[in-house]
């Protein structure tokens, strides 16, 4: 089975900061990790191979330092690694991003499975693997907590909704993305890390994957931001005064006048 | 201090610290408050191939050496020493089979060790024979093609849960230590059962069983070497798994001068932070300064090992005997600086210092290994004045 | 889309390598010069002094007129509809109303025309209604080619959706076969009437960076928007509308839902609460939780939790309130011994009326706390239980 995995490179923290002056994101001096749910992806990719036999291709798009969250997945079991890396797609929404990664797949050819992260650390959409099958013409299902059953022809899956879980059917080629349900990722082995340290990362730019330049990066994307800030916090309240009792006391009254108790 | 390591041992150590970070410290209070074998750690270790460090490549490992072994060990007593002995003593175990096995041995019992599918576990010490080793009583008894063993080893590390074991018995009595054979014992055959698990002050996640043998029937092919051997098997291999043991000591002091450097920046008495005060402050440094001269002496005697160093006895036990030592006062110390919090279960210093203390007494009494530093100084000085 | 350094107006005064939040720039002889990783933000284009960096925007104009209305997916399971869907009109409502347009919902299903109805009750002026044996479950091809049909046909402006699981799987493939923008998660939704735009807005990085976001060039505009945020309008029998069938052409799907197991642990409704009393670190042990339960029994209060507290295994994760866990608006909140971690806040600050009690007096908590008790929450918690129970006594 060939199974091919999407995974990013994210800032190692969520606690960025603006700079005031400059209204700009402040990410200096934070190390990049793989996106914490894309390792879920990976396992289950290669705990799928394991089960069924087969291949795993990761794949990352990003700047040339992202070669690193490949070698890190080489490390635990992938098999493969391609790099999309070109001026021509930075700036890339959720749209661009799916379409670049498209002409990816398309130039790899056959493939059976494509498993996504539910989502990003930092964008949060959880778009990319929608799009993505949307431009492979195969068939999704999203936020998949356990594969029930896999054979050449058809995966069956547990997807995690609000009141429950669906089971569902799908033919392959198709695509999943997963939750961090579906398993507990592995640590790298040794063998695998020195594997990952020798392998050939491929890397492709946009004319490799013959990507028209106009749909990818920044002039692929629909999208586009016209602000960052950061949020607001509701005004400091009122730090109750006197000792506890009276402290008490007052929340009682306020709370009784606003008619919440 | 810069120890320059190569790329793979960097590898190594970076891989030993993640799984410490983030397997062993998270466990650690838990194991030892329910005395539990950390089975599930050390599966975590088998998957990233650290069991097969120092076995040949053709028996399944990565043919690397003692130092290798010691930043393992460093690391992973960083965050708990039971998981640390548990790792180590399946090395000591297989070591009498990796120095002196047959080739069918070796094929046979090394690639589940370096796999880490199969623990081992090594078998000398007995309730009449510690320090004197030469003590032992267990005896094995030629009988046609089998040996038939009868005794009972004493608080055996992994006891109970290795496969392999490998035993040092007595072939013929009449010639004490040299009269002493080693044999491998697997788990399972009849006339081997295991003793109660031993109640311990410290590394307790750890097992420590009684071996006992009922006219134990093993096949004469289990024995290692040759008749008489047994002593100088077991004395090989604690020359070369004692720096291991010296590692663990670093690793642990390590391990508590982290945590106290951090609760000293951020326990504020006298509207300051402890770190401040020159009393806490010469504590550090002089924690910190034994640690590096720990560490430097362990690796260099690894790396002497590694290097096919003759006659490392004396050097193997400097390192253990003055990183242990260094790891008991450090343990102490941090303790004292914790305060009233370091004597609590909450924070990980007391069982530091509980488990500090083995450290000082396994694999060798200290007050054994500065024997072993006297006599062989002595003979050196006679050998040099002759 | 290119990024140029004019060398002439460059005077290498670094401004813009501290403005780079992906350290692309590097200055060099005096000369800034941007580096392959660099994503084209802007940021430096921004703080530059000297405007000696320009980013060319070749992006065609596309026609986005003829183009208007609002519309709002309704998502259902079993005929139940989502309240996100009545929060979305709230919503939708108002952008309706600024624009001077319609605003519809879009009711796929399965007999489901009793919906209708409820729709309009609460602000739709129009339902486009489709009915098909395959639209009874939640797949998401045969859903998105109904919707894109639609969207063909009658040309809507803006296309929201609930971000819930439905919403987030369904809206991607909606948006990638129009080949159109998709803002996800979105908290606050406005206007620019002089560009007759949809500015969306929504947190990124775990809640610590809000972005707006426009789709100048394409239609329909569409994002997701969280639940719990708008705000739904009361129901109104009074509310007139119109209902427009549709029937879906050759509709086919490749996926089947073979099963539907619901989840019968999952008992707290936290985002329907209207009182939630959260316990965090500071309860120190899972047993402390009582106390929170006992308090939030006592004010008929959903209980929440912190991170904190649901990593220590001291509660079910069904009850983290925050970035990862559940994002709650209820009329009040009372927090007891949470720091106030922002991953937390950002679920929680948009509570109407905010009470926290924590020993530490410099906790972020009580940054968006409208009344602070500084104290031992087993110290506090008992005292005000006591005296509520006495209040309702007398």
């Amino acid at each position: 089975m060939e199974i091919i995995v999407c995974i990013k490179q994210v800032p190692g923290t969520t606690e960025v900061k603006i700079d005031p002056n400059t209204n700009t994101l402040i990410r200096q001096g934070v190390d990049s990790i793989i996106n914490p749910f894309d390792t879920y992806a990976l396992e289950e990719g290669v705990r799928l191979k394991e089960r069924v036999g087969g291949k795993v291709t990761v794949i990352t798009m990003g700047p040339p330092q992202a070669e690193q969250v490949l070698r890190d997945a080489l490390t635990v079991g992938a098999d493969e690694a391609i790099l999309l890396s070109d001026r021509a797609f930075a700036g890339a929404d959720t749209l661009a991003t799916s379409y670049t990664l498209s002409k990816t797949i398309e130039k790899i050819g056959s493939f059976d499975l494509i498993i996504c992260g539910k989502q990003t650390m930092d964008g949060d959409t959880g778009q990319v693997g929608p799009e993505l099958a949307h431009f492979l013409s195969i068939p999704y299902v999203t936020f998949v907590k356990k594969v029930e059953e896999i054979n050449e022809n058809k995966i069956v899956v547990e997807r995690m909704v609000e009141e429950g879980y669906e089971v569902i059917g799908m033919p392959l080629p198709g695509l999943i993305t997963v939750v961090k349900e579906i398993n507990e990722p592995r640590l790298p082995s040794l063998k695998g890390m020195m594997k990952a340290k020798s392998a050939q990362v491929t890397i492709w730019n946009h004319q490799d994957i013959d990507a028209k330049k106009d749909k990818v990066g920044l002039a692929g994307s629909p999208t586009q931001v016209i602000k960052i800030f950061t949020p607001e916090r509701h005004q400091k309240g009122g730090m109750l005064q006197g000792n506890l009792e009276t402290q008490v006391d007052t929340l009682i009254d306020k709370l009784k006048q606003g008619r919440l108790i | 201090m810069d120890y320059f390591l190569t790329d793979e041992q960097r590898m190594i150590k970076d891989l030993a610290r993640r799984i410490t970070e983030e397997k062993i410290i998270p466990a650690r209070a838990e194991l030892d408050e329910k005395e539990e074998f950390p089975w599930e750690i050390l599966k975590i270790l088998a998957e990233s191939d650290l069991f097969g460090l120092y076995v040949p490549e053709e028996y399944g490992g990565f043919g690397m050496g003692c130092f290798e072994n010691c930043l393992v060990m460093e690391e992973l007593s960083r965050g708990c020493c039971g998981v640390s002995v548990s790792y180590a003593a399946s090395a000591l175990g297989a070591y009498p089979i990796l120095l002196f096995g047959s080739d069918e041995q070796k094929k046979k019992y090394l690639p589940d060790v370096a796999k880490g599918t199969k623990l081992a576990a090594f078998g000398l010490t007995e309730a009449n024979a510690g320090s004197d080793a030469g003590g032992i009583q267990t005896n094995a008894v030629r009988e046609g093609d089998y040996y038939i063993l009868n005794g009972t080893k004493q608080w055996i590390t992994n006891g109970g849960e290795a496969e392999i074991y490998t035993i040092i018995a007595l072939t013929d009595k009449s010639k004490g230590a040299r009269g002493a054979s080693a044999f491998i014992v697997e788990k399972g055959i009849p006339g081997f059962s295991f003793g109660k698990k031993e109640k311990k002050l410290g590394i307790r996640a750890s097992a420590t069983r009684e071996l006992i043998f009922e006219n134990c029937k093993i096949p004469a092919e289990n024995l290692i070497g040759k008749e008489g051997l047994g002593f100088i098997v077991a004395m090989k291999t604690l020359d070369v798994t004692r720096p291991g043991i010296g590692a663990q000591a670093v690793g642990l002091a390590a391990g508590a001068l982290e945590a106290t450097l951090n609760y000293s920046r951020q326990r504020v008495q006298f509207g300051q932070s402890i770190s401040s005060f020159q009393a806490i402050q010469h504590m550090l440094a002089d924690m910190a300064t034994e640690i590096e001269a720990a560490r430097a002496l362990v690796y260099q005697v690894a790396k002497s090992i590694d290097a096919g160093a003759k006659d490392v006895s004396k050097i193997s036990a400097m390192a253990k005997v003055f990183a242990s030592d260094v790891a008991m006062k450090i343990t102490v110390d941090a303790v004292q600086i914790f305060g009233g919090y370091g004597y609590m279960r909450e924070y990980p210093v007391e069982k530091m210092m509980r488990d500090a203390k083995i450290i000082q007494i396994y694999e060798g009494t200290n007050q054994i290994q500065r024997n072993v530093i006297a006599l062989q100084l002595i003979k050196e000085s006679t050998l040099t004045a002759n | 889309m290119s990024i140029k350094v004019i060398l002439e107006k460059c005077n290498g005064c670094k401004l813009c390598v501290k403005s780079c939040p992906y350290q692309a720039i590097k200055v060099f002889e005096k000369k800034a010069i941007i580096e392959a990783n660099c994503n084209l933000c802007g940021a430096c284009v921004e703080v530059c002094k000297s405007n000696a960096i320009v980013i060319e925007d070749k992006r065609k104009i596309e026609d986005t007129s003829g183009y208007n209305g609002i519309w709002v997916f309704t998502e259902q399971r079993n005929k139940n509809i989502a309240s996100v869907v009545y929060e979305l009109l709230g919503e939708g409502r108002k952008l309706a109303d600024s624009l001077g347009t319609y605003l519809a919902a879009v009711l796929l299903g399965k007999n489901i025309k009793d919906g209708t109805d409820k729709l309009i009750g609460h602000g739709a002026d129009k339902v486009f209604l489709v009915e098909d044996d395959l639209l009874k479950d939640h797949l998401d091809d045969a859903y998105a080619q109904v919707m894109v049909d639609l969207i063909n046909q009658y040309k809507p402006e803006t296309v929201l959706f609930g971000a819930t699981v439905v919403g987030r799987s369904i809206a991607p493939k909606i948006a990638a076969i129009l080949k159109t923008g998709l803002t996800a998660d979105c908290t606050g939704l406005e206007i620019d009437l002089k560009n007759r735009l949809l500015l969306q807005t929504r947190p990124a990085f775990g809640g610590n960076i809000m972005a707006t976001i426009v789709c100048p060039n394409k239609r329909p505009q569409m994002a997701t928007v969280r639940p719990r945020v708008m705000k739904k309008l009361d129901f109104s029998s009074s509310r007139q509308g119109e209902i427009i069938k549709f029937e879906p052409k050759n509709l086919s799907s490749k996926i089947n839902v073979l099963n539907f197991v619901e989840d019968l642990t999952e008992k707290v409704k936290l985002e329907e609460a209207d009182v939630i009393v959260s316990g965090g670190r500071g309860l120190g042990k899972a047993d402390n939780f009582k106390l929170i339960k006992e308090f939030a029994s006592l004010l008929n209060a959903a209980v929440g939790a912190s991170r904190a507290a649901v990593d220590a295994e001291w509660i079910p994760y069904s009850h983290q309130v925050g970035q990862t866990g559940k994002t709650v608006c209820p009329k009040l909140y009372i927090a007891c011994g949470i720091s106030g971690a922002i991953q937390h806040l950002a679920g929680m600050q948009t509570s109407e009326t905010i009470v926290a009690i924590n020993k530490d007096p410099d906790a972020p908590i009580f940054s968006v706390a409208n009344y602070g008790i500084v104290g031992d929450l087993f110290e506090v918690v008992p005292v005000l239980i006591s005296k509520l129970k006495e209040t309702r006594c007398s």
